[in-house]
């Protein structure tokens, strides 16, 4: 069974280390990183098989992309505190000469990450060749990958979308962050987006709902779209809220990509318990 | 050593008839190349691979920038990927995928692009990529590979298998003459001579070098000494071939199924002018798009045909 108190904790740690990389180097994206805390800290110590000594091929693994890569401090700090780099490498976010770039490379040799993602779009069509390769390779671990809902918007999003089930990737689960939330306001006002479960349901996918900013859930969910194989891959419309965890924060598109000042990071830490030890 | 008299055609075959056989010959040898396609199976001449490993064939549908994340997702995974579609498809349409899941990713993957410039012929200017060269080549870490003939598109597919990295071979639609030796070795990288000759060096790549190789004979008829070089790897570029070349003639032609911006001719004056500077001519289209009509047709049209290349071996060795 899992701890989910011990998770909690985690998360609360990969909070404060996603407002104070933010607020370190004064750019980043903390509004949909604080919103996903919990997913991240979910997947990597709870729900996946991953081995943080790090192949590229990650044969034998379930791996996890990362398709809407600005939230890129929530990741630097679940993979950083998995022990896949050292946590006082966070320091260096979007410093120069760091390995941990604005958005996730695997150019600069971060150990964890498998593919760049920023350009919106492009992550689930990695995860379905990688599903694949799986597939070929007799692997019977999961692939999971994270959208952004705004990025849904993207064309190639619906290329994939086709190709998973036609292709019957039943090992490949797609996590749609529903924050309602994009750069230039509700996803309601940019572009609509309608209903994901519809969409995908049309599209041949299985489709699940969870609360993404409760735990129990967010594990229980994730291990249910991990064990199924029924010849259908899996979409879970995941309902979060951006900035979650920090009241000033929450619920609004104001935080997508912007740092917060010396008296907000204070105010922001004081909401978040620090469990593992800053950076 | 090659040269003009040895340089007969044996035949005519399209290069992307060279690609399904290399493709087959590269599956035979690594049980983890993939070929993927985007609803073009039957342009790419690769039915002997499809049919012998159908397990290892991607339908992708019409769905080019996905096809581009599957094969990085591939490559992730240990395969070697080589996806398939028209050149204008190819690079262009799905240029950020390619920069940032392929070459930003640093993935082995390679882009295998049939029907590239003039030649894909009557579907005109919508198909017909001049501009895809430049494109690829402005990618860091990218290799860009155009071969000439049959056997040397044959050759380059099993060398691309072999070698580690993104890379993007440009190959074409037509029948065309098959005049390189069966046997010759196709080194990534390494400029191959065709002919040596010391008044004017003509360095072609793709379709154009048997343009350039009938060019050569006419100006050997009339005592013009040619040294024929046939850069298939446009980047990396052999710059110690081009360099050495031009320092011997003093005269330079480039001859190119592409824009005269961004593509061999570009490649040529970028080194050149920092080792070597020498006049240079270029046999390319002019900044210009295509239109619908025959292959050779296009080619006189467009002044990429055999007296378009004489004409600039003439003007190259005036300027000396």
């Amino acid at each position: 069974m899992a701890d989910i108190k011990e998770l909690e904790r985690i998360a609360s740690q990969v909070r404060r280390d996603i407002i104070r990389q933010v607020y370190l180097c004064q750019s980043g994206h903390p509004g949909g990183s604080l919103g996903n805390a919990d997913l991240l800290t979910a997947l990597y110590f709870e729900v996946m098989e991953n081995d943080p000594s790090f192949n590229m091929e990650g044969k034998g693994e379930d791996i996890f992309l990362l398709s809407n890569g600005h939230i890129s401090p929530v990741f630097y700090s679940v993979l950083a505190h998995r022990g896949y780099f050292p946590v006082k490498e966070l320091a260096t976010f979007r410093q120069i000469n760091s390995r941990v770039q604005g958005h996730p490379t695997t150019h600069e040799g971060l150990p964890g990450i498998r593919i760049s993602s920023g350009s919106l779009g492009q992550g689930p069509s990695v995860a379905c060749g990688m599903a694949l390769a799986k597939r070929m390779n007799g692997d019977d671990k999961t692939i999971f990958v994270l959208t952004g809902d705004g990025e849904q918007q993207e064309g190639q999003i619906w290329e994939a979308a086709l190709f998973a089930p036609h292709n019957k990737l039943e090992n490949l689960v797609l996590i749609i962050d529903d924050n309602g939330q994009q750069i230039d306001g509700p996803t309601e006002e940019v572009l609509r987006l309608g209903s994901f479960e519809d969409k995908y349901k049309a599209f041949g996918w299985d489709v699940m709902n969870m609360d993404g900013n409760n735990m129990a859930e967010t594990v229980k969910v994730l291990k249910e779209a991990q064990a199924k194989r029924n010849g259908k891959p899996t979409c879970i419309v995941m309902k979060t809220e951006m900035g979650q965890g920090v009241d000033f924060m929450v619920g609004t598109h104001h935080w997508h990509g912007k740092a917060p000042s010396e008296e907000q990071t204070k105010i922001a830490l004081a909401q978040l318990e620090e469990t593992l030890g800053d950076f | 050593m090659l040269s003009l008299d040895k340089l007969q055609s044996t035949g005519k075959k399209a290069t992307r008839d060279g690609f399904g056989a290399g493709l087959k010959a590269a599956g035979d040898k690594h049980d983890n190349v993939i070929m993927l396609t985007a609803d073009l199976r039957g342009s790419m001449k690769s039915e002997d691979f499809i049919n012998t490993y159908p397990d290892r064939f991607i339908q992708c549908g019409i769905s080019e920038a996905n096809m581009i994340g599957v094969a990085a997702g591939l490559a992730t995974s240990g395969k070697i990927p080589m996806t398939t579609t028209f050149a204008n498809f190819s690079t262009g349409r799905v240029y950020d995928q390619i920069r940032q899941s392929i070459a930003y990713s640093d993935k082995n993957v390679k882009i295998c692009a049939s029907h590239a410039g003039l030649t894909l012929g009557e579907d005109g200017a919508t198909h017909q990529i001049l501009e895809d060269i430049g494109m690829m080549r402005m990618l860091p870490g990218m290799t860009v590979i155009n071969p000439c003939d049959y056997n040397q598109t044959k050759a380059a597919v099993q060398a691309i298998a072999d070698y580690h990295g993104p890379v993007y071979l440009r190959f074409g639609r037509p029948s065309w003459p098959i005049f390189i030796p069966e046997d010759q070795e196709f080194v990534i990288g390494k400029a191959l001579h065709l002919n040596e000759g010391a008044d004017v060096s003509i360095f072609a790549t793709g379709h154009l070098v048997w343009k350039a190789v009938e060019a050569a004979r006419e100006l050997e008829a009339e005592g013009i000494s040619v040294d024929l070089i046939n850069i298939h790897t446009i980047k990396p570029l052999d710059e110690a071939a081009v360099i050495a070349s031009a320092k011997k003639t003093g005269a330079v032609v480039s001859c190119e199924e592409h824009n005269k911006y961004g593509g061999l001719g570009s490649a040529i004056a970028e080194c050149l002018s920092k080792n070597a500077p020498t006049f240079q001519e270029y046999v390319a289209t002019d900044d210009t798009f295509g239109e619908s009509g025959k292959a050779e047709e296009l080619l006189e049209k467009y002044g990429l045909g055999v007296k378009d290349i004489v004409a600039a071996a003439k003007r190259a060795i005036a300027r000396k």
